[in-house]
């Protein structure tokens, strides 16, 4: 018997939801065949089959919460599958009795639904608790009246408590009930995370587009030879943003408690957006790297993200966000924080406008630039030359050639 | 030369219930009893036979007083050789049903006196004189323990007994009196005090029961003493002479002051247990027991690689359930599984009328670890079911945690409490708060009841008292 092991799941990612089953117990599987497909706050991620065999046993259904070193099921290596499911597992060779006492095994996944003491569900019922936010310290899990109290108590002491959910409403004849996935579950805490932590505002400016267009026009060609991808208008942003980033690092730290921490690094996240949600994996050391390298960056990461095969490193700390509504055809958005990040830039659709220009109206492909930014850290003139700085550069690409 | 998985030294409640998880896990196992017969002490000079007794004695007692309450009379005869009769007829069904249990899960149950020849062997010599040695990959020690002696009272089973000796008295005594007002003294003073003896506890501490909950033993001293039995507490016993009509015990006061003397025609000397490691050969691997006799262990393993220790030999209290607990845990540990035992939740049981059972920590204890507690209390003459059965006597105590309610310790004293406790380990094991008690619906009517109200009691909503 070969156990299916949760894989660690990246820094502090504790958990994890099974999301899909590929195979039924008694299905023949072979070696690195995607058994089992795992969702955790942040990203999807696929467990092959350790060893070739039968699925013998299913021990993590769908919709478990497992944490790494829970076995999610096991294979009965070398069997040949059965015409039923679920086949009887052959006898458990007789144990051999051993001198050393094997490690306890790894805990058991927790049941989906929690189980509550009768007086933690008073509790539970009383306060309007969730029962499965409450952490259970009993036997295999079961929440105790100690840790309903607890519970209580750790929402009485939180300052910006979130208002217990009212208990679900009833379903009518032409709806449907779902459950939110954990990527938008997280999606929804952390955005609202940001709207209660930060204090958000958003600056506004707009840039002719002419210049890049024109560059790419000319050269989209021969870059592609040389580099193998296509030039696009990211990279250009990225390299802008980067540069305005150095202008004004307020816009690249952070607020730790009552200090600021100021980074160094210029690592972009850009926000992509799947079929499961929006992600927002991690461009990183951008400011060392060429238009070339950044688009080939940004091509494979969106690549890993629509197949679901970002990992915890993709996603994890980036200093600056970029997110382009444009491309779904947005002309003007206010975006929200990517915490703890200060900043974030939304891009938008390129219009054709007609603009003034040295006393005569012509038409220039423009577009709307947004700055969203926490008014703690940042304060209007570092917004709003930052956002300068990114329209200088993109509307004179030169600019960035001599780092001015 | 017979070889074997493991090899239990001792056929009593620790050894018998390890060869049969040995047995039931696959393993192949060999337990070597020297007693003609299996179950060790408990079942063959213990708790079965003192049940045997203490339920016989109780009934006979009522005929002789309360049936007259209830409308019936009668006047009880008794017929002490059948009463004993009946005693060996059921000890001797249970300890066969130890050698059925042995041979459904393909124990060899191994006749003669075990002793350890050095690392992986046991060598067993019979009735016979006759010496079988078994090689083993593990050997756990299961040897029990024996009456513990006290210097100037020679034990000669005649007049002096210990509690072996007290579960097969020729006669009921004009007068027996008891050294130790623990569990066994008690009992057995029990036993024969019903029958018609006087019976006289002399105690070296000032209370009884010792390790019991203060409020409790309190409670059960007055029981017993209306039953008749006197106790003489403080009292340091010097000496016992014996004579072929009785014995003559002389003790003094511990604080000081002058000796007094009892006449008696049995003593009964109950002043607790102590490890039987006798001849074991443990010396053979290198153990060496500590000062009281108890051989130190780790989750059950020895200092010698491959030999395990489980029950009274060990340290923690004396009884047949936490050896029975240690053995299934100490099995599954040695063959590669996660053996474990739970030792906060051991309860204790005296089988009295009124009994007493108990378990987790005493009120004192709780006082000594500065833990904030709270107290639920109900009588069991509050409760429908002790009331029309006249068996009033007695409460129940619930202590639980002054922040989280996690019961703590659960405390009974009164009619059939010894069952009733189990509910309470049950509760404390998935750490049950008093308020999952309190809401939990109980039957009506039952004593279980009062269990109940003293549940709620805790936070102070009992309804019926």
């Amino acid at each position: 018997m070969a156990d299916i092991m949760t894989p660690a799941l990246g820094e502090s990612v504790t958990e994890a939801t099974v999301a899909r089953w590929a195979k039924q117990a008694g299905e023949a599987v072979r070696k690195d065949e995607i058994l089992v497909e795992l969702e955790t706050d942040k990203v999807s991620l696929e467990v092959a089959a350790p060893a070739d065999g039968v699925l013998a046993e299913i021990s993590a259904e769908e919709g478990a919460t497992v944490e790494p070193g829970t076995v999610l099921g096991k294979i009965t290596e070398g069997a040949a599958a059965a015409a039923t499911p679920a086949p009887k597992a052959a006898e458990a060779p007789k144990p051999a009795p051993k001198a050393e006492p094997a490690p306890a095994p790894a805990k058991a996944a927790p049941a989906a639904a929690p189980v509550l003491a009768p007086s933690a569900q008073r509790i539970a019922a009383e306060n309007r608790l969730d029962p499965a936010a409450i952490p259970g310290t009993g036997k295999d899990g079961r929440v105790t009246k100690g840790d309903a109290l607890a519970a209580l108590e750790a929402r009485a002491s939180a300052p910006a408590a979130t208002p217990a959910p009212a208990a679900p409403r009833e379903i009518h004849a032409r709806e449907e009930r779902v459950r939110m996935t954990r990527l938008r579950q997280t999606i929804a805490r952390r955005l609202k995370e940001a709207q209660n932590s930060a204090a958000m505002l958003t600056t506004f400016n707009e840039v002719d587009m002419s210049a890049v267009m024109a560059l790419r026009n000319e050269y989209k060609d021969v870059f592609e030879k040389r580099h193998g991808v296509k030039l696009g208008f990211m990279s250009f942003f990225v390299k802008a943003v980067v540069h305005a980033l150095k202008q004004v690092p307020d816009v690249n730290a952070e607020i730790d408690g009552t200090d600021v921490i100021y980074k160094n690094h210029y690592d972009i996240s850009v926000a992509v957006g799947t079929e499961k949600g929006l992600v927002t994996p991690v461009v990183r050391d951008a400011d060392a790297m060429s238009l070339a390298d950044i688009e080939k960056e940004i091509g494979a990461l969106g690549r890993k993200a629509r197949d679901g095969q970002l990992s915890m490193d993709d996603l994890q700390g980036g200093t600056f966000t970029i997110s382009n509504g444009g491309i779904y055809g947005s002309l003007m958005s206010t975006p929200i924080l990517n915490p703890p990040q200060s900043g974030i830039l939304g891009m938008h659709k390129i219009q054709e406008r007609p603009m003034a220009v040295g006393g005569q109206i012509v038409v220039r492909p423009m577009m709307y630039l947004a700055l969203s930014y926490d008014h703690r850290i940042v304060d209007g003139k570092g917004a709003v030359t930052f956002l300068v700085h990114v329209k200088d550069a993109i509307e004179d690409p030169q600019r960035l050639l001599l780092d001015i | 030369m017979a070889q074997y998985d493991v090899v239990i030294i001792g056929g009593g409640p620790g050894g018998y219930n390890a060869a049969i998880r040995a047995g039931q896990l696959g393993l192949k196992a060999a337990c070597v009893e020297s007693r003609g017969t299996l179950g060790g002490t408990c079942l063959n000079v213990g708790c079965m036979p003192s049940k045997a007794l203490l339920h016989a004695s109780e009934l006979f007692s009522a005929a002789g007083s309360e049936f007259a309450t209830l409308g019936i009379e009668v006047a009880p005869k008794l017929n002490l050789p059948q009463m004993m009769k009946q005693k060996d007829d059921s000890v001797g069904q249970l300890t066969k049903g130890i050698e059925f249990l042995f041979k459904k899960n393909k124990v060899d149950w191994v006749k003669g006196h075990g002793r350890i020849a050095g690392a992986g062997k046991v060598e067993v010599t019979g009735a016979d004189g006759q010496v079988t040695t078994l090689e083993a990959k593990n050997i756990v020690v299961a040897t029990g323990s024996e009456p513990s002696s006290l210097p100037g009272v020679e034990v000669d089973q005649k007049r002096i007994v210990d509690s072996t000796g007290a579960l097969a008295l020729p006669e009921v005594p004009g007068h027996l009196v008891v050294i130790g007002a623990g569990i066994i003294g008690l009992e057995l003073g029990s036993v024969w005090r019903r029958l018609g003896a006087k019976v006289t506890v002399v105690e070296y501490l000032d209370r009884i029961t010792p390790g019991v909950d203060a409020e409790v033993a309190k409670a059960f001293q007055r029981a017993l003493t209306k039953q008749g039995v006197e106790f003489k507490l403080g009292a340091k016993v010097t000496g016992a002479k014996a004579s072929k009509k009785g014995v003559a015990l002389t003790f003094e006061p511990v604080k000081g002051g002058d000796a007094e003397t009892l006449e008696a025609d049995y003593v009964l000397l109950a002043i607790g247990r102590r490890p039987f490691t006798n001849d074991l050969g443990l010396d053979t691997v290198g153990i060496t027991p500590d000062k009281r006799g108890f051989i130190e262990t780790d989750h059950w393993k020895t200092s010698a690689p491959g030999v395990w220790a489980i029950g009274d030999v060990t340290h923690g209290p004396m009884l047949a359930h936490k050896a029975e607990e240690e053995a299934v845990a100490c099995i599954e540990t040695l063959a590669g599984k996660a053996g474990h035992v739970n030792y906060g939740i051991i309860p204790g049981v005296i089988y009295t009328a009124p009994e007493v059972a108990w378990v987790g920590k005493t009120e004192e204890e709780l006082k000594a670890e500065g833990r904030a507690y709270k107290v639920g209390k109900f009588p069991f003459i509050a409760n429908s079911r002790a009331k029309i059965n006249h068996e009033t006597e007695g409460f129940a105590k619930v202590l639980a945690d002054a922040a989280t309610d996690e019961i703590l310790g659960a405390h009974l004293i009164g009619p059939s409490v010894s069952e009733m406790i189990g509910e309470f380990c049950v509760a404390m094991e998935f750490r049950a708060a008093s308020e999952d008690v309190a809401r939990t619906c109980h039957p009506h009517p039952t004593r279980s009841e009062a269990l109940r109200q003293a549940a709620m009691g805790v936070e102070g909503w009992t309804m019926q008292a």
